[in-house]
């Protein structure tokens, strides 16, 4: 009978290289991945779509042998696959692309690629074999600077992700995941990762995409599949739907406008005032206003010192010269700390929302009032009730999925990770908001919510300095807007008078920046 | 066109820099400190000659087998706090065979391997039991040694005249070893440890787990089994450390090389070792050593008390951690 069943359905799906059916997984209470289905052929970059916390990162730690479903069946060619560790998958041709990089800062580009399957006889490793090998992989890839010699801790971040990607080639894997590949990479770096999916593909290799980008999604995959809440909703070719119709399904209700409606305040109080603002050797020159209820951005390439430019405004890294004016008092800005900035009045969201944005090992409610334990305490004595109580609120209010306020932070997906940063910052009751990439890597209905309260801020007469990378978001939010390139900061304008096309220009410096950078 | 836009690149000069510091500095710091004690000590010539240099290197024994085995563990990812203890136990070990009449190999055997089993139950601690380095070591350092003084009985452990007391000897028998025959091992030891952390997958895939454990993980290399490996392998050199601490006191002494440690982890990181894994060099290692014993000999030649010693090499250990984080701030930022 079975015997049967398979004859009939091999002409069907001849094509198919890796089939999941009913793919379950809990986490103690909490239920992962509801009953997956997926069906990836062969030479197809099939997108993997979903807000956090949809299960994109289990299912592909499961496929990867890094965890096991507890239910459900996994088909690679036709054949069940269970890995039991991460050599299991490898060894079927699976390789997992993650999305924090996973290399060994220490060690070479080659010996970075072969990881796992050097080159070696009798346990000696053949160092020539090694850098052939290596070279081979890399050719294919437009980055001279990549030598397989090479320490990786030397490289930037895009090329060690080039690395990354030559790890998976290298072990010869026919189906390969790509966890958010193009978070950390610019524009051009996404050029080159796109040619070389579109390479893979003919190359007969079936790739699982998994991105936020709906854009980025439309122009590199051929099918997609949603998750909603670990279940898969949806699956089908991408040119049949809609972004509007993925969007609905991704978050299950319409998302009609991702950005507020809100006044765009003019003539407020001028609540800061930097000029002349360096911290060599990242950042050479800043000036700006930013006033009551406005919302400011600040666009510009990854690098270029738009995070400097924020980290010595809150004295996170010592300016080297500059002078400040907060409600028209002069204040340093040389020798300044943190703690000093939070007195002020200024609240600072970091971009590395793991490294230094949360206390990950914390609960809630420690992260939503570290900066204020003054809330909640009495003669240096945590009031615990009170914190909760307190951490409720804004779990309410900011629509945190959360089970409960002394639940770790670490715990929770990245969307709602940010909201407790976010959180943190409003109960610190700050009125200039320093927001470092605010919605960088998280999803979609998360964003919206976060766009919400940062609007809700500047109604509030709050002063909102907004660093991002991404346009849409700058040109959706923002009152005015300012380019860093290259450490130094453009005039801020309103936003009418900017194109993407204007800022994108300004972000890589014109011809004058090409010319300099030439000598 | 594409490299003019990226401004994240790294710059030649600081790295160029950071392996200067990386490479020479163990070396700067050796003749800075043989430097100084010259000039400190009445007669510089006596402190330079042959013969207190094969004294130097006598002592150095039995640091440098230790700092090979540490070497291994702290490139690894991780760290090993019962060295001391397991010297002494080696000793006694050793000691105890000796004088219930086992042949001298079979003495020295046992004490190189009750070191790798040490090692072994560190590593299936650290593996098994998901306890981490510090305090699984921590613990060994106290059981190891409270198994020493067991089976001592409390007192040092007298042997008869064989072999093992002329491993370490300042003037070897035959004249034209030159050398104590332990330095011979020691130097064919280093080697040999060298040349398979450089050129063997083992030793590629030591780095590549204390580079980044996660990915190494994600590599398919078998991260447990490569950490038992590594305890188990250093625990060996911890062995014969014993074994030699034994030949220079011509007794097992269960409460000998106490603290041990502390020089050993010094010598690893004045060598260039970094504590948080990935980077370290059997060379460096070795040199560390060497600063270690002529900073010992030089206090001995000053007849500067023993506490002076201790406070100039715990000051050293901070000194040498710094520049350390000085040279890590250079590279990440």
């Amino acid at each position: 009978m079975s015997q049967i069943t398979r004859k009939m359905r091999v002409p069907l799906d001849a094509m198919t290289v890796l089939a999941l059916s009913d793919v379950t997984k809990r986490f103690g209470p909490t239920v992962a991945l509801d009953g997956v289905n997926l069906e990836l052929r062969r030479g197809e970059v099939h997108a993997l779509i979903g807000e956090n916390g949809a299960g994109k990162s289990t299912l592909m730690n499961i496929l990867a042998g890094s965890i096991r479903a507890d239910r459900g069946q996994m088909n690679v060619d036709g054949q069940v696959y269970s890995p039991t560790s991460p050599l299991a998958a490898r060894e079927r041709g699976i390789a997992l692309i993650h999305q924090e990089l996973s290399l060994a800062p220490h060690l070479t580009v080659a010996e970075n690629i072969l990881m796992g399957l050097e080159p070696a006889r009798w346990g000696w490793i053949n160092r020539e074999a090694a850098r052939r090998r290596s070279l081979e992989v890399l050719e294919s890839f437009h980055h001279p600077e990549i030598r397989p010699d090479r320490r990786v801790a030397d490289l930037s971040i895009a090329a060690q992700q080039v690395v990354e990607i030559c790890r998976a080639i290298a072990a010869r894997a026919n189906i390969i995941l790509m966890d958010e590949p193009t978070s950390s990479l610019q524009r051009d770096d996404v050029a080159h990762l796109f040619a070389l999916i579109h390479r893979l593909r003919g190359d007969g290799i079936s790739i699982i995409y998994i991105s936020h980008f709906l854009e980025e999604v439309r122009e590199i995959a051929d099918s997609y599949t949603v998750l909603r809440d670990g279940q898969s909703v949806s699956t089908g070719a991408l040119s049949a739907v809609t972004n509007q119709e993925l969007i609905v399904q991704m978050v299950g209700r319409p998302v009609e406008n991702l950005f507020p409606s809100r006044e765009r305040s003019a003539g407020d109080q001028l609540l800061l005032e930097v000029r002349d603002l360096s911290a060599p050797p990242y950042l050479r020159h800043a000036s700006f206003d930013l006033h009551a209820g406005e919302i400011l951005g600040v666009a510009g390439l990854m690098g270029s010192g738009r995070t400097e430019m924020v980290r010595a405004i809150f004295g996170l890294d010592q300016a080297h010269s500059g002078t400040f004016r907060l409600r028209s008092k002069a204040i340093a800005a040389r020798g300044a700390s943190p703690t000093l900035r939070l007195l002020q009045g200024l609240g600072y969201l970091s971009e590395d929302r793991k490294g230094e944005g949360l206390a990950l090992a914390l609960s809630i409610a420690d992260n939503t009032t570290m900066t204020r334990f003054a809330s909640c305490s009495r003669w240096g004595w945590l009031d615990r009730a009170e914190q909760r109580k307190q951490t409720e609120a804004w779990i309410r209010q900011l629509g945190v999925k959360a089970r409960n306020p002394i639940q770790r932070a670490g715990t929770l997906s990245g969307g709602n990770q940010q909201k407790i940063a976010l959180a943190r910052l409003l109960h610190q009751k700050a009125d200039v908001l320093l927001l470092d990439e605010p919605t960088r890597g998280i999803d979609i209905g998360s964003k919206a919510r976060i766009y919400d309260v940062i609007a809700n801020c500047a109604g509030e007469k709050k002063a909102v300095l907004m660093v991002s990378s991404y346009l849409p978001e700058l040109f959706g939010m923002c009152d005015r807007i300012a380019v860093m390139s290259r450490g130094k900061l453009t005039p801020a304008r309103a936003v009418k008078d900017w194109t993407p096309e204007t800022v994108m220009l300004a972000a890589i410096g014109g011809q004058e920046l090409s010319a300099e950078a030439r000598e | 066109m594409v490299a003019e836009v990226k401004v994240e690149t790294t710059s030649a000069r600081p790295a160029l820099l950071n392996l200067w510091l990386a490479r020479l500095g163990p070396f700067i710091g050796l003749i800075l400190v043989i430097a100084v004690f010259a000039l400190l000590t009445e007669s510089p010539a006596r402190y330079l000659s042959p013969f207190n240099l094969r004294i130097v290197l006598a002592q150095t024994v039995i640091v440098a087998l230790g700092a090979i085995g540490m070497t291994l563990i702290i490139v690894g990812g991780g760290i090993d706090l019962s060295v001391g203890s397991v010297i002494a136990l080696a000793s006694v070990v050793t000691a105890l065979m000796l004088r219930s009449g086992y042949p001298p190999t079979m003495a020295v055997l046992a004490g190189v391997l009750v070191g790798g089993l040490i090692g072994l139950v560190n590593g299936l601690v650290i593996t098994g039991l998901r306890v981490v380095p510090f305090i699984a070591t921590l613990g060994m350092l106290g059981i190891a040694r409270g198994v020493a003084k067991w089976i001592a009985g409390q007192q040092t452990v007298n042997v008869p005249q064989t072999w093992v007391n002329e491993l370490a000897v300042t003037f070897p028998t035959p004249w034209w070893l030159l050398l104590a025959p332990g330095v011979w091992v020691a130097l064919l030891l280093s080697v040999l440890t060298a040349v398979i952390l450089r050129n063997t997958v083992f030793g590629r895939r030591v780095f590549a787990l204390g580079s980044n454990e996660a990915a190494a993980r994600a590599c398919g290399i078998p991260v447990q089994r490569l950490k038992l490996w590594i305890y188990s392998l250093a625990g060996l050199y911890f062995g014969l450390a014993g074994v030699m601490q034994m030949s220079r006191l011509r007794q097992g002494d269960p409460t000998v090389a106490a603290g041990a440690e502390l020089d050993i982890i010094a010598a690893v990181v004045i060598g260039g070792g970094s504590l948080s894994g990935g980077e370290g060099s059997i060379l460096g290692s070795m040199i560390g050593a060497l600063i270690m014993a002529f900073l010992r000999n030089g206090c001995q030649q000053m007849g500067w008390p023993n506490y002076i010693q201790e406070i100039i090499i715990g000051g050293i250990i901070v000194i040498a951690v710094a520049i350390d984080r000085f040279r890590h701030s250079r590279t990440y930022t």
